[in-house]
């Protein structure tokens, strides 16, 4: 099958590579590019786990074909770490028991930086509504939805 | 926030309580804030090739012809694995502690048993390509009569699921069909209550649906070894499955996980781990094979559905005086876990109340649904489920308050179990009162005052006269057992294994001087 070349940014970098046609941006994250923080949950649209930025924008990688990011800048959740430092968005998760299982955190975590990119001090109706594509089987929906808070400086309900 | 009632139970309870009631970080939380923690399918293998499997499209059927020979010739189809290729066809799970008989294939043979049962398995480039392939194979079935109703299944003239069991039931200690508990005589206890109250319930399977599907890679390792990274909730019993299957010594394997993206039960049952190390024994490559979503969603094994009926006998004033349960476990095509599932199904009766006369039937049927598994209380959950739900229609049907009868019927220190174990350490009075409390839900003085500690023992200790069932002519089977899959050829291998011997009894603990008496399992003959 033919291949096609395909650069673009991937977390602040310049990336290229090849890929077959109709290869989704998560296989070529995860298996191309090796960058394994995006998971795979149903390959369908339906869970979040999947998710990245495109351009600051929310996106399913697993339902975007990996030929439409040609040029533009592609972030997982390895971008949001500075260094040693976690980002406040992570440090937040950690403090507030916003993980389990851990499985759909990197989708979280892309959503709850999404939303905050654009709304710094989102009410916790707003957060709801920005995570309501991203499903934790582990249902520890309070403690992320108070952890978002707490990274936008928000009340943390009990 | 978590709450600490210390009131109760204060003199039975230290309060040098060095964690309970602090938070504590999770070791793997940095791991998931950063997207490190490294699950089984995180791990990219050089020349890594990709399994997929041939799923029956019949709930119940024969097998009359598998035709790969397109499948074969179809680009990047590296093997293609038949039951045959499997060295040992035929397992049971719980055969790893004698319990059961291996009575389900990794690969369907002569008969598909439920609907998406693995026939082959097909290793290829890609996963693309093994789909591709999947599409050109061809299976010729004779459609057998199904049965996917457990009590229907029960029935003589029902069709055979699963010739290991011809009764479609799985027998105990190889002559019980069913788990049976006696206690005292309902049946005259029932003739004579006030108030007689049947009632059927239904639950119905359930899926985990985690997050991250079920699957595996296995690789040829530098030293002849294989590596094996797997979503697994059960390592060593997966690596104790697999060197049965496969028939090697267990350190034939090195297994890696421990990193599960949610389980819930649903990743016990050892999957994909055979046929991905076989694909890799067979190719001499690394091979992934990883549940998609649909498989999880259809073919993953649910939480067994469980047909309960329970009838009562309660008189006016509200103590119930019998209790009768009969209850099917759905175990679905094959044994798995379920016929643990039906012992704690009877453990669990009559629930946390003190009845005098019990009378429990507690069936493990097989039906052409798919296998069911272990999920969060497995057996215990449904049985609950009805209880709670008969106790709520019992407090009506006599006029009282469903906390107050709650309190009324609960088991308190010292009394007989049905089980004739006597109950130690009972805290239910104490928890509905608290709920009560916490719900702003009146209930009368009496009652708050009521204690598991007190109005116990006494008669309610005794064991009472309880008939033994008549021998109602055990039905013999109703269908002549034919032979489907292979007994596993190599049953003289392996010489009858003694059954364990009883482990040493433990020393009894000295009174401990910390604060776990009340609840441990360990201390629990503290009191009384």
């Amino acid at each position: 099958m033919a291949k096609t070349a395909l650069q673009f940014r991937h977390n602040g970098s310049d990336v290229a590579i090849f890929v077959d046609g109709g290869t989704n941006l998560l296989v070529a994250l995860r298996e191309l590019i090796g960058d394994m923080t995006p998971k795979f949950g149903c390959g369908q649209g339906g869970c979040g786990t999947c998710s990245v930025l495109i351009d600051g924008e929310l996106h399913l990688s697993c339902l975007t074909l990996a030929e439409t990011v040609a040029g533009r800048s592609v972030e997982t959740l390895d971008s949001l770490k500075q260094g040693p430092n976690l980002h406040p968005l992570q440090r937040a998760f950690a403090e507030n028991f916003a993980a389990q299982c851990g499985y759909c955190t990197p989708g979280m975590l892309m959503a709850a930086k999404a939303l905050l990119d654009r709304n710094p001090s989102p009410s916790r109706a707003e957060i709801v509504e920005a995570i309501s594509g991203n499903i934790c089987r582990c249902t520890g929906y309070e403690p992320i939805i108070n952890a978002i808070l707490a990274a936008s400086g928000g009340r943390v309900s009990a | 926030m978590l709450e600490l009632r210390k009131d109760i139970f204060a003199d039975e309870r230290d309060d040098n309580l060095n964690e309970i009631g602090k938070g504590t970080q999770r070791q793997d939380m940095l791991g998931h804030v950063t997207g490190t923690s490294s699950y089984f399918n995180d791990h990219k293998l050089q020349g890594m090739l990709h399994l997929k499997v041939v799923r029956s499209t019949h709930s119940h059927a024969r097998i009359r012809r598998i035709d790969t020979a397109d499948a074969e010739r179809s680009s990047g189809v590296r093997r293609i694995i038949r039951g045959s290729d499997v060295p040992r066809n035929l397992n049971t799970l719980l055969s790893l502690i004698n319990f059961g008989k291996d009575d389900e294939p990794s690969l369907a043979v002569d008969k598909v048993r439920y609907k998406g049962e693995p026939i082959l398995a097909i290793v290829a480039d890609s996963e693309r390509k093994a789909f591709e392939a999947i599409a050109k194979v061809r299976i010729d079935y004779e459609p057998l009569p199904t049965v996917f109703d457990v009590e229907d299944a029960l029935k003589a003239g029902a069709p055979v699921v699963n010739e290991t069991y011809p009764k479609n039931a799985f027998i105990y200690h190889d002559v019980y069909d069913h788990q049976k508990l006696r206690f005292g005589d309902a049946d005259a206890a029932l003739a004579t209550a006030d108030h007689v109250l049947e009632q059927r319930y239904q639950m119905s399977p359930i899926e985990h649906a985690p997050t991250e599907t079920n699957g595996s890679i296995a690789a040829p390792d530098t030293n002849g070894r294989y590596v094996v990274y797997t979503s697994t909730q059960a390592l060593f019993f997966s690596v104790d499955t697999c060197a049965k299957i496969l028939d090697v010594p267990s350190n034939t394997f090195h297994f890696i996980g421990g990193t599960v993206g949610g389980g819930f039960g649903g990743k016990v049952d050892t999957l994909t781990e055979p046929l991905c190390i076989l694909g890799a024994m067979l190719t001499g490559r690394p091979v992934r094979y990883v549940f998609g979503r649909e498989e999880e969603m259809q073919y993953g094994p649910p939480r067994g559905a469980e047909r309960i009926y329970i009838k009562d006998g309660v008189m006016r004033d509200g103590r119930v005086v019998a209790r009768k349960v009969r209850a099917y476990f759905d175990s679905g095509a094959y044994t798995r876990l379920s016929s643990y599932a039906a012992v704690k199904c009877a453990a669990h009766l009559p629930g946390p109340y003190t009845i005098p006369n019990v009378y429990g039937d507690v069936y493990c049927v097989f039906t052409n649904r798919t296998p069911a598994t272990a999920m969060r209380g497995f057996g215990v959950t449904a049985m609950d489920f009805a209880i709670e739900c008969q106790m709520d229609k019992l407090a009506n049907l006599v006029g009282m308050d469903p906390m107050e009868f709650r309190i009324l019927n609960a088991y308190r220190d010292g009394d007989m179990k049905a089980h004739r174990r006597e109950a130690k350490n009972t805290a239910l009075i104490e928890c509905v009162q608290v709920a009560a409390e916490k719900a702003k839900w009146p209930i009368r003085d009496e009652f708050k005052r009521a204690s598991s500690r007190k109005d116990g023992r006494g008669s309610r200790a005794a064991v009472p006269r309880t008939p033994t069932d008549t021998r109602g002519g055990t039905t013999a089977p109703t269908q002549q057992r034919t032979t489907y899959d292979r007994q596993p050829t190599t049953a003289l291998r392996e010489p009858p294994r003694e059954p364990p011997p009883p482990p040493p009894q433990p020393p009894r603990p000295a009174a401990p001087s910390h604060g776990a008496g009340r609840f441990s399992s360990v201390f629990g003959t503290r009191r009384r």
